[in-house]
């Protein structure tokens, strides 16, 4: 029971941090019909943000995460809306599927050529000092890893629900036609989303990094769990891409330690192809009218 | 566009060159010294690329849908291909085996997902192509896992044997010929007019009659059987396989080919795949960014001509369109009703 509680924590922490990446791909969606296939590689590429500021400038870890967060907002939200997706979405859903996954592909190998093919290890943002509750240890990085990404993930829906932008967000995201007849600045909208999708991969990428290490090829992994979380919970739900997030984090876990390592990765697939088969709309997710 | 003539007659010259390209010309006092072995090799690589690319187009291209899964099913053509040559069955057989294995996998796969809504096929063969690397990777009894499966012996053809790389280069090029003229005749059959009317309006598709599920399943189950059978030759032409050539990034680059190429015109996957094979080979001087370049190179192309290299080709050449039934007619796909 004790390594079960142990499991289910760290697989909430882990699942925490896909929730984060997870949100970000179904906001993206939502607003702007884009699925973004390079997420995993959005994850993986402000860690290396942070370690440039660090080993190349000298700058200490607090502020290199700060320079992180920022770049990312630049390079992953505003300079990924204006030159990849802007010119791309007249053209429809798949050139910018392909356009994003050739973008994973320029992200992983520029990470590898300008920086390193290694993994990088990554200061943690955290003490690692291990509790013992009640006969289950607990570690203290594991439980700021889940408060880190709760809390973002409260104060992002706080903004969604309660100010008048987060709103204006929803509704862009519900109806862009009615949005802009109500007099909504759609456009300035879908630019917040995609600065809020950098945020969340940079926060994400932050706290996972010292988990597994800052590597180019990071994202493929990661990618493919946000989007497994994503359509899991519900392609059109913030609240979806949560549960799906913690889902896949916790069932990930627990398949490594009862059904087998080599096949952890499985499960969350055969998780995935069962919600398409007999819940097409995701765990929380409304059917969609639109027609494909 | 050309005249039907000068169209066969461009397709002749060019399988022409294709036989000749590995040999040795000086002797009749052409100054081309053909191919070394490492280029043949290449050539040969280039076109079971192409057969793969060409199961994509017509899932992609002609039929409209996505297929992220297409090196997991070259990788089941590959494995299959390997063990029944490992065991001892004749190579002719293998290969029919390894092209209904991945017709099988096709369908199985095909059909839950088109129960439920035509976008989600993209998902679920994402899923599939994942799990079937892990397939590859774990069960070593079978694949040998990481350590793969090693000296994959050629075929021998009436008693003679395809040891020699050209041997073996003019043997995948024959099939590569009947491929392509198979998937010609398809595509311009009743059923082929059927796969493009469901990706310009399945509504209206439907309402003329066409089976949408089925005429869908048999697109993605014939565009995936096409990839078993790369799959099949690719083995026995590296003579070596492991997981990694079937993973999901090979398989999402097949997407990348066919678009780049031209998706839904026929020459698209040959071009697509000389892009994706031949190319990195001329810009060998670039190196490590030559990926780099390819993918700056392919956002580009998405953003000012989403049809390709071939639709590029179309916009340049004087417009004198009229889709004709030549073998190069790269209109085809784009016939309206």
């Amino acid at each position: 029971m004790a390594d079960f509680l142990q499991l289910l924590i760290s697989g909430l922490a882990t699942g925490a941090i896909y929730a984060l990446a997870a949100i970000g791909f179904t906001l993206l969606w939502q607003t702007s019909q884009t699925i973004n296939f390079a997420q995993g590689e959005f994850v993986m590429l402000p860690a290396f943000f942070a370690l440039v500021a660090m080993t190349w400038l000298g700058l200490p870890f607090a502020v290199a995460v700060v320079i992180a967060i920022v770049c990312s907002m630049l390079v992953l939200g505003l300079m990924f809306k204006v030159v990849v997706v802007q010119p791309l979405i007249k053209q429809g859903v798949l050139p910018l599927v392909i356009s994003t996954i050739a973008l994973s592909v320029l992200l992983k190998e520029g990470v590898k050529d300008v920086y390193s093919a290694e993994a990088q290890p990554f200061p943690t943002l955290f003490p690692d000092v291990t509790l013992s509750v009640a006969g289950v240890a607990v570690s203290l990085a594991q439980v700021g890893v889940l408060v880190v990404a709760f809390g973002t993930i409260v104060a992002l829906q706080w903004f969604l629900g309660a100010t008048r932008i987060g709103r204006q967000m929803q509704a862009t995201a519900q109806n862009p036609t009615v949005a802009r007849i109500l007099g909504v600045p759609v456009e300035r909208m879908i630019l917040y989303t995609f600065l809020i999708n950098a945020v969340l991969a940079a926060m994400a990428s932050i706290l996972i990094s010292p988990i597994y290490l800052a590597k180019f090829s990071n994202g493929e992994s990661l990618g493919l769990a946000a989007f497994v979380a994503a359509i899991v919970g519900g392609f059109n739900q913030v609240r979806g891409a949560i549960v799906g997030g913690l889902l896949i984090g916790v069932v990930d876990n627990l398949a490594a330690a009862y059904v087998s390592t080599s096949y952890r990765q499985a499960v969350p697939l055969i998780l995935l192809v069962a919600i398409i088969l007999f819940r097409p709309q995701g765990l929380l997710g409304r059917r969609e009218e639109r027609a494909v | 566009m050309i005249s039907p003539r000068l169209a066969w007659l461009l397709v002749a010259l060019g399988a022409l060159m294709l036989v000749l390209a590995p040999i040795d010309l000086t002797g009749i006092g052409i100054p081309y010294p053909g191919l070394k072995r490492y280029g043949t090799y290449i050539m040969t690589l280039w076109l079971v690329t192409a057969i793969a690319a060409m199961g994509v187009n017509l899932i992609v291209g002609y039929a409209g849908l996505e297929t992220l899964a297409q090196a997991a099913f070259v990788g089941i053509g590959a494995y299959v291909t390997a063990l029944m040559v490992k065991a001892g069955w004749p190579f002719g057989l293998a290969f029919l085996a390894s092209g209904v294995a991945a017709f099988a996998v096709g369908i199985m796969l095909g059909f839950p997902a088109l129960r439920v809504r035509k976008h989600y096929l993209a998902f679920v063969t994402l899923a599939f192509s994942v799990l079937a690397w892990l397939v590859f990777r774990n069960e070593q009894w079978l694949t040998g896992g990481v350590m793969g499966i090693g000296d994959i012996s050629r075929p021998t053809l009436f008693g003679h044997t395809l040891r020699r790389h050209v041997d073996f280069y003019w043997f995948v090029l024959a099939i590569t010929a009947v491929l392509t003229f198979a998937l010609w005749w398809i595509i311009r059959s009743p059923w082929g007019r059927a796969f493009t009317a469901l990706r310009e309006n399945p509504i209206r598709a439907e309402s003329l009659g066409v089976d949408v599920r089925l005429y869908t399943l048999l697109a993605f189950a014939i565009g995936s059987a096409y990839g078993g059978l790369a799959g099949s030759l690719y083995a026995p032409l590296v003579e070596f396989i492991d997981p990694n050539p079937f993973a999901l990034g090979p398989s999402l680059l097949f997407m990348l080919m066919v678009v780049v190429g031209g998706a839904g015109r026929f020459a698209g996957p040959f071009v697509g795949a000389a892009v994706a094979v031949l190319l990195p080979e001329w810009l060998r001087f670039a190196e490590g960014f030559y990926l780099l370049i390819y993918a700056v190179l392919v956002m580009t192309m998405m953003a000012f001509c989403p049809t390709g290299i071939m639709g590029l080709a179309e916009r340049l050449l004087p417009a004198r369109r009229r889709p004709t039934a030549a073998a190069t007619a790269p209109l085809l796909g784009e016939a309206k009703p």
